[in-house]
């Protein structure tokens, strides 16, 4: 069945179920998204995706709210762009995002203000390097959850890891807080491949940006086995 | 964060599914890989092998100079006693140094040098002994390009089809059942179908390690479409957590589980009358064949409860679509082909096939095994399976290499194994091996050691020198699948691009150059006319293979740029065809074919109480050659026996503990993992570790039809033994997952 709506001034007849992102998206419309991704299940986590929706209290997040017959959407009207900005603001202040090129892009867009937050709390964390494939920085996290669902049911269904703790200490984290080869994980990097910010890198790219060399890196696990001749 | 020089594109060198990969690189070093979310095959998912395990081409180990023994350097007869060869290689070191005789050490030379010794030396043995005493192995990891060359280097220079690869210990069983009934030997749907099934069988398939990207679509099929998964599988696999039924039967009876599927199946009259009527023959005589094949007649032999068969044939013969996904569980035993027919039978008699979402799915386990078989590295078949003892097709080949009518032999050529049990004086006496390790792939590895000494000649282009190479005298350094260009064909049958992401290291040369070079120095030296080895680019060498081969017909580089086709492909605006048999089958009707109950050719007794079966883990591929080389092995370093907690407590094994692992043929030293995952009177080895071979345990009885060796059922004991017998105590397995 086909509904119609109105975006941005502009009538149009789509197809039932899609969601508000995806009718912007189609309409060439520039919705930024952090934690949405076309391979993981959206869960309006981040709200960077937000649109004004004439009617309703509270802005919407594209990404999850589906088009309905006579809507009529704004996606960059002033209350749009404000709450994106302040969105971009608080990550901004409180975490790393020198890794993460899009948020990068969109800051610059949303023209913000790295004062915005003066007495912000950064979430700061040692870098867990505890298994040989890949390094977690989790002071680059902005906790999207991409990665906990492609390791559950969006990809994986091994379950290896999961939010720990709550409000602001709240992290990515494995059960019990063992180490990555400790848990179920199979290594398959899937939650590396959807991480927005470099929270999570392949250990050979760290490596390379800690200043070692291919060569040396090449070495690295050669000779930590003793092996026996028959 | 690190910005790559350059992304390249291309397809994972590892297991049959074939995901598609980016190589990140910086500086000519893979930093990162990652795999495109819109990819047909992949969706975007790797497994640790393909996310990581690539960087076994920077190991300090790999081979990049070309080596030669020093006798042939010298022009000194080969040296006598290289028994201890083997202990030297395994060391590691890429030039060992041997403890027998200076002329045995390997030198580096160059490629002019190293050429020449392999032609003048292969000439010359084949000027004395002639096509018979030719041999060679293909190579299932190599790119089509690659070995449709040495197939055609071999029929073509050699005169012999003594070509064959590892095809024959993976699943011949299953290439000649579907030959046999169907008249083809590839998967007749697509993986990614699963999407489409509401019930599906996978046996002897260990699916989630062997093909992890698989096993994640089949595991979305239960979680999110509701389908229903029947395990049969002697091990409780991750798999089993995902199923309406497992049964777990015993290594080597499935025959009587499958055929007692079909008795239900017939006696309760779920059958496809009209399938039957119109796609197959044979009926008749086949259910009168499964007149003995009660449930509880199977339940007897293989210890599946017999109402949980009943209703595992229910679900598949009730089912819209249903289809069913096999591994080496079902054709690695000496009844191997009887296995993969009563599957086939299944089949038939419910129409399960010919429809997308359904089929009978062979898992291949390499990522060109597929390719290779259809580039004719086969002892019985040109490219594009044409028997090389049918007059025309033969014909056709002389034509096209430039051959004398009737030049090509007829004889049909000898198998893997074969080649090495004809490894004697008056039988095979030069042997060539790109890419393969029958020393760790080969049943009963002690009899294949002695044989591989018996060879006259013996040449490895590889990458390192593994468990094989340690035997040759010849060492041509090859590239791995970054460092060239060609096609690799995945299970699906979609062939597709692999791509040179950066230069050869040190003096390497892709494979296809080695063997250009190689042929056209072996014509000079034989005085033949020549059958065409010029070639630019991998491409002509693909067009060449497709003018004589259908299916290949309508694949060019330019087609496969962005998404692989998946063949049969006959013209260049075919779409590829995802699921076979929609009209008929090749041999036109589906043939029901009656299979008997043949108990492995090694029971257990009182002195060797265990079934042994193998097969691989996650980390790991194959005889190890890249994974052991590679950061995967840290992860998993060390072979362990998986033993069930009833049988651990009786014999007084606990988890960890080191354990002999004994058969008649050989003994080896491992920890044990005492788990739930293997069954009670089952114990598991995977074959990856040469530090404890399991092939040197395994049995080497043949499937009389496929020749494939009996790798999944012979006999062993198992008792305890102290740390320091372990080759590495040090490595230990400490994985959550294990």
């Amino acid at each position: 069945m086909a509904i119609t709506l109105v975006m941005d001034g502009k009538e149009l007849t789509v197809e039932d179920g899609k969601t508000l992102l995806d009718v912007a998206r189609e309409m060439g419309k520039d919705v930024p998204t952090i934690c949405y991704h076309d391979a993981t299940t959206a869960n309006g986590l981040c709200r960077m995706c937000v649109v004004e929706v004439e009617g309703q209290r509270a802005l919407q997040p594209a990404c999850v709210v589906q088009a309905g017959a006579g809507m009529k959407v704004h996606t960059r009207s002033e209350k749009v762009i404000r709450a994106r900005k302040t969105i971009l603001e608080m990550l901004d202040s409180t975490m790393d995002l020198s890794e993460a090129d899009e948020i990068q892009t969109m800051m610059k867009d949303y023209n913000t203000d790295a004062n915005r937050f003066p007495d912000a709390e950064r979430r700061e964390s040692e870098i867990k390097d505890d298994n040989p494939m890949y390094i977690r920085d989790y002071s680059k996290c902005l906790l999207c959850w991409r990665c906990v669902q492609v390791c559950a049911e969006d990809a994986q269904y091994t379950y290896a890891i999961n939010f720990e703790g709550r409000g602001f200490e709240t992290q990515i984290g494995t059960f019990f807080d063992k180490t990555i080869p400790e848990t179920t994980c199979v290594l398959c990097g899937q939650c590396v491949a959807v991480c927005p910010t470099g929270a999570l890198k392949p250990r050979r790219e760290y490596l390379l940006q800690q200043g070692m060399s291919p060569q040396e890196i090449s070495v690295l696990n050669t000779g930590r086995k003793k092996r026996k001749a028959r | 964060m690190i910005k790559p020089d350059r992304i390249v594109t291309t397809t994972c060198p590892y297991c049959g599914v074939g995901c598609n990969l980016k190589l990140h690189i910086k500086d000519d070093f893979i930093f990162k890989v990652t795999s495109p979310f819109d990819s047909p095959v992949n969706q975007g998912n790797l497994c640790v092998k393909g996310r990581f395990g690539y960087d076994f081409i920077y190991h300090p180990k790999r081979v990049t100079t070309p080596l030669a023994r020093r006798y042939l350097l010298e022009g000194k007869p080969k040296p006598e006693g290289r028994e201890q060869v083997f202990a030297v290689s395994t060391d590691g070191a890429p030039i060992p140094n041997s403890q027998i005789s200076n002329l045995w050490d390997w030198v580096e030379t160059d490629w002019e040098t190293a050429l020449n010794i392999t032609a003048d030396t292969l000439a010359r043995i084949y000027k004395r002994d002639g096509s018979d005493a030719m041999a060679v192995y293909c190579c299932a990891k190599a790119t089509n390009e690659d070995n449709y060359l040495l197939q055609k280097m071999w029929r073509a220079l050699f005169r012999t089809n003594n070509v064959d690869h590892c095809t024959r210990l993976c699943h011949a069983g299953s290439v000649v059942a579907l030959l046999q009934a169907l008249g083809t030997s590839a998967m007749s749907n697509t993986a990614s179908q699963v999407a489409l099934n509401d019930v599906f069988i996978v046996t002897g398939s260990n699916t989630g390690e062997n093909h992890p990207i698989i096993a994640l679509q089949m595991k979305e099929a239960v979680r999110q479409n509701g389908a229903k998964l029947i395990v049969i599988d002697p091990r409780r696999i991750d798999l089993v957590d995902f199923a309406e039924l497992w049964l777990p039967l015993k290594p080597g009876t499935n025959v009587p589980v499958f055929s007692a599927m079909a008795h239900v199946i017939v006696k309760e009259n779920l059958i496809n009358p009209d399938f039957i009527a119109n796609r197959t023959e044979g009926f008749n005589e086949f259910i009168e064949s499964l007149e003995k094949f009660t449930p509880e007649f199977a339940e007897e032999i293989s210890g599946a409860p017999a109402e949980d068969i009943r209703k595992a044939a229910r679900m598949y013969a009730k089912a819209n679509n249903a289809a069913i996904y096999w591994g080496m569980g079902i054709s690695q035993l000496s009844h191997g082909t009887a296995s993969a027919l009563g599957l086939v039978n299944l089949a038939l008699l419910t129409g399960h096939i010919g429809r997308d979402g359904t089929g009978l799915n062979p898992l291949r386990g390499q990522n060109n095994v597929q390719g290779a078989s259809d580039m004719g590295a086969m002892p019985f078949f040109y490219p594009g399976y044409q028997r090389v003892d049918n007059e025309e097709h033969a014909a056709k080949w002389e034509k096209l290499w430039n051959i004398e009518p009737n030049g090509l032999p007829r004889k049909l050529g000898l198998t893997t194994t074969e080649i090495l049990s004809h490894a004697h004086e008056g039988g095979v006496r030069a042997l060539f091996i790109m890419g393969e390790n029958p020393m760790m792939s080969e049943p009963n590895l002690n009899e294949t050691r002695k044989h591989m000494q018996e060879l006259e000649f013996l040449v490895s282009q590889d990458i390192f020198i593994n468990e094989s190479g340690a035997f040759a005298d010849v060492f041509l350094p090859a590239t791995p699948f970054a460092e060239k260009d060609g096609t690799f064909s995945n299970t699906d049958r979609r062939v597709q691009r692999v791509r040179t992401a950066q230069p050869p290291r040190g003096d390497s040369r892709p494979d296809w150059k080695i063997l250009c070079d190689l042929a056209l120095r072996l014509e000079s030296r034989l005085g033949v006319a020549t059958s065409h080895w010029a070639y630019s680019h991998p491409e002509e060498i693909l067009r060449e293979a497709a003018t004589l081969s259908k299916d290949y017909a309508g694949i060019t580089y330019e087609r496969i740029d962005k998404v692989g086709l998946i063949y049969p492909v006959p013209t260049l605006d075919h779409p590829g065809t995802p699921t076979l048999f929609k009209e008929s089958f090749p041999r036109g009707k589906g043939k029901f074919i009656s299979v008997d109950y043949v108990p492995v050719k090694e029971p257990v007794d009182d002195e060797y109480p265990f079934i042994l079966t193998t097969g691989r883990v996650l980390e790991h591929w194959h005889g190890g050659t890249m994974t052991r080389n590679s950061v995967v092995d840290e992860v998993y370093p060390e072979a362990r026996v998986e033993i069930h907690p009833a049988d651990a407590e009786m014999h007084g094994i606990a988890n960890n503990m080191p354990v002999h692992v004994t058969s008649r043929r050989g003994e080896i030293v491992l920890r044990a993992t005492v788990t739930e995952k293997t069954t009670v009177g089952v114990v598991f080895i995977p074959w990856h570790f040469h530090e404890a071979a399991a092939n040197l345990l395994t049995n080497d009885a043949l499937d009389p039809q496929a020749l494939i060796p009996e790798f999944k059922a012979c006999a062993v004991q198992v008792f305890p033994a102290r740390e320091g017998e372990l080759a590495n105590p040090e490595n230990v397995l400490a994985r959550g997952r294990y």
